[in-house]
């Protein structure tokens, strides 16, 4: 049978092979993702021009009105602009997944002798470098608007890892409704159902403590305020959460790595599962 | 090197497949020949590791492809039906993402691209998004993608579909091209005449089950052989006692009376003779044709329909008959 010209071809690859192979699959998918967002930049909107829009927009208009202890709203509101545009950008991977999984690509892929997760890997690398393009545009947005951190290098480095952490985990709990969404729409909705409320039911852009208490009590332990606090501690910034007397604002840090890690726990599994499921007919 | 055994496949309410067999050897095309909804798409996508069957079992490269597909993807290629491709890469693009993927390095992937752009004439558009392809070019480009890691066992499923004539042609020879180094293919196809063309055996699928199998000619020789169409300037009785002779069966006579068809024994001299017969009748003759078994008598025979939209391909015969009727004078 195997004397034919073309070989089959028997051997299974050995373990360091096999890993080389998946993170060149990985990458192989994440360069046609880059491809796919130069040919249509726009689909960088929401990381590229709506940072611009919603650092003007909050910190010249609402922000007049805003009074914050201790510093200005600029300084302020700076690390809940990044989480904003972090969070609600995370619906790109949802709809991304959905959009891939609608074309003919996928069967293509499934026939391939290639890692099958490297198109979830591939796609969360792609968010987490539109993430990094969105955060260098925001920092710079910050600068011109008056914010500066107060802290060395090292901590502010530190915040925005964790806020990108915590943009990566969000882009796998993305994932996964993208990957459950029978189609583009779905997955818009779940933008406007969860990402919004979550990023607007924070810290992230008015200090909390005008707040009714049982709305400050979900405000205090909804992740992204936690991630806003971590950054406004690390960057010296204004952090009128801290005088809550929940753990989670008590300990923004620890909280903010504790739900990126429990969403990644959670999500990453699930979407592989999903992702087979998805697959298989 | 691809086997199936007893595969069955439901969706729903729909049994797509029901106890499929099907063996290749090695160097050789196997046709898989059906109408739509035969069940061919669902073999195919079983075989190539993108649906699991309910039961049976399936060996591709010696690989099952249940159990250990990553083996079976290594060594297979796949066109399906509808283009698997990245509509927002060009299609040079395409083909050496393909290539990477399937474990090539870039510098080879490259390489193996360009060659098959040159085969399937699709360099001057390899630096083209896909989406602005036309429905041929895509085709292709997928057929091109198949083949990039030169994989011993290749799966066309309707690979011709939507080509025009030239490029219809020009995948037949590259597809030859492939089996005469040693490639083993599994091709579907609704066409007859491309199953007549390329396929060394052919199994014909109908709801879910092979229901004939066997080397072209065997098949052909299902349907008993050549026979003889005759059409009359008018309709006349005498023609038939005239032929009776001639042929080998009943006759067929169309409604107007004008045109008849029977079974014959394929010989040197038959239309001289058969002219001739007429001729001493007084029978004024318009057409006389013998013609020799085709496929499309096969399928007829075996599945008491046509296979869905063969017209454009098919020879101008078969339009005759609907209108042909059994009749006993």
């Amino acid at each position: 049978m195997t004397d034919a010209v073309p070989m089959v071809c028997a051997s299974r690859a050995s373990l360091p092979d096999r890993v080389a192979g998946a993170m060149r699959d990985v990458y192989v998918v994440t360069r046609r993702n880059l491809v796919h967002i130069a040919r249509e930049p726009m689909q960088l909107s929401d990381v590229t021009i709506q940072p611009v829009l919603f650092t003007l927009l909050f910190v010249y208009v609402f922000g007049s009105g805003i009074p914050v202890p201790g510093g200005t709203y600029a300084g302020f509101a700076l690390a809940g602009l990044l989480l904003l545009n972090l969070t609600t950008s995370s619906m790109g991977t949802a709809v991304g997944l959905t959009v891939d999984l609608s074309t003919g690509i996928i069967d293509r892929f499934r026939t391939l002798p290639m890692w099958p997760a490297a198109v979830l890997v591939g796609r969360s690398i792609t968010d987490v470098l539109t993430a990094t393009v969105c955060t260098l545009i925001i920092i710079g947005c910050g600068l011109l608007v008056g914010w500066r951190p107060e802290m060395g290098i090292g901590q502010v480095a530190a915040g925005f890892g964790l806020a990108l952490l915590f943009a990566y985990a969000l882009s796998w709990l993305a994932g996964c409704v993208g990957l459950w969404a029978r189609g583009a729409e779905t997955a818009q909705s779940f933008g406007f159902l969860v990402l919004f409320p979550l990023s607007f039911v924070s810290n992230a852009l008015v200090p909390t403590r005008g707040m009714p208490v049982w709305l400050r009590t979900i405000v205090d332990w909804n992740p992204v305020s936690a991630v806003t606090a971590a950054c406004r501690e690390l960057w010296g910034n204004p952090n009128p959460s801290a005088i809550s007397s929940a753990w989670s604002m008590q300990h923004p840090v620890w909280t903010a790595l504790a739900w990126s890690l429990a969403i990644l726990v959670i999500c990453l599994p699930m979407a592989s599962m999903l992702y087979r499921r998805r697959t298989t007919d | 090197m691809v086997e199936a055994e007893g595969l069955t496949k439901r969706f729903g309410r729909t049994q797509a497949l029901a106890g499929l067999d099907l063996a290749t050897s090695a160097g050789s095309i196997l046709g898989v020949l059906g109408p739509n909804g035969a069940g061919k798409t669902t073999a195919v996508r079983i075989l190539t590791t993108l649906a699991l069957p309910d039961g049976g079992r399936a060996r591709v490269a010696g690989y099952d492809v249940v159990r250990d597909p990553a083996a079976v993807r290594r060594n297979i290629g796949v066109a399906a039906q509808d283009a698997t491709l990245d509509e927002t890469l060009t299609g040079r693009q395409n083909l050496v993402m393909i290539g990477q993927l399937s474990q090539m390095r870039r510098r080879d992937a490259r390489a193996r691209a360009e060659e098959l752009l040159r085969t399937f004439e699709l360099t001057d558009a390899a630096g083209r998004v896909v989406k602005g392809y036309s429905g041929g070019m895509r085709r292709r480009l997928d057929l091109a993608a198949s083949m990039m890691t030169r994989p011993p066992v290749l799966f066309l499923d309707e690979p011709t579909t939507g080509l025009d004539p030239t490029s219809r042609y020009r995948v037949w020879s590259v597809i030859r091209g492939l089996v005469d180094e040693g490639v083993t293919v599994l091709l579907t196809t609704q066409y007859l005449d491309e199953a007549d063309q390329l396929a060394d055996r052919i199994a014909v699928v109908d709801h879910g089950r092979v229901i004939a199998e066997g080397t072209p000619a065997e098949l052909k020789r299902l349907t008993g052989g050549a026979r003889l169409e005759a059409t009359l300037m008018s309709p006349d009785h005498a023609a038939l006692d005239a032929l009776r002779p001639l042929v080998e069966g009943p006759f067929q006579v169309s409604e107007a009376g004008r045109r008849l068809r029977a079974p014959v024994r394929s010989t040197t001299g038959l239309v001289a003779r058969v002219v001739r017969a007429l001729d001493e009748a007084g029978v004024d003759v318009e057409d006389v044709a013998v013609h020799q078994p085709s496929l499309d008598d096969v399928f007829l025979r075996l599945t008491g329909a046509a296979p869905e939209e063969p017209a454009q391909l098919a020879g101008g015969h078969r339009a005759a008959a609907p209108e042909l009727q059994e009749v006993t004078i």
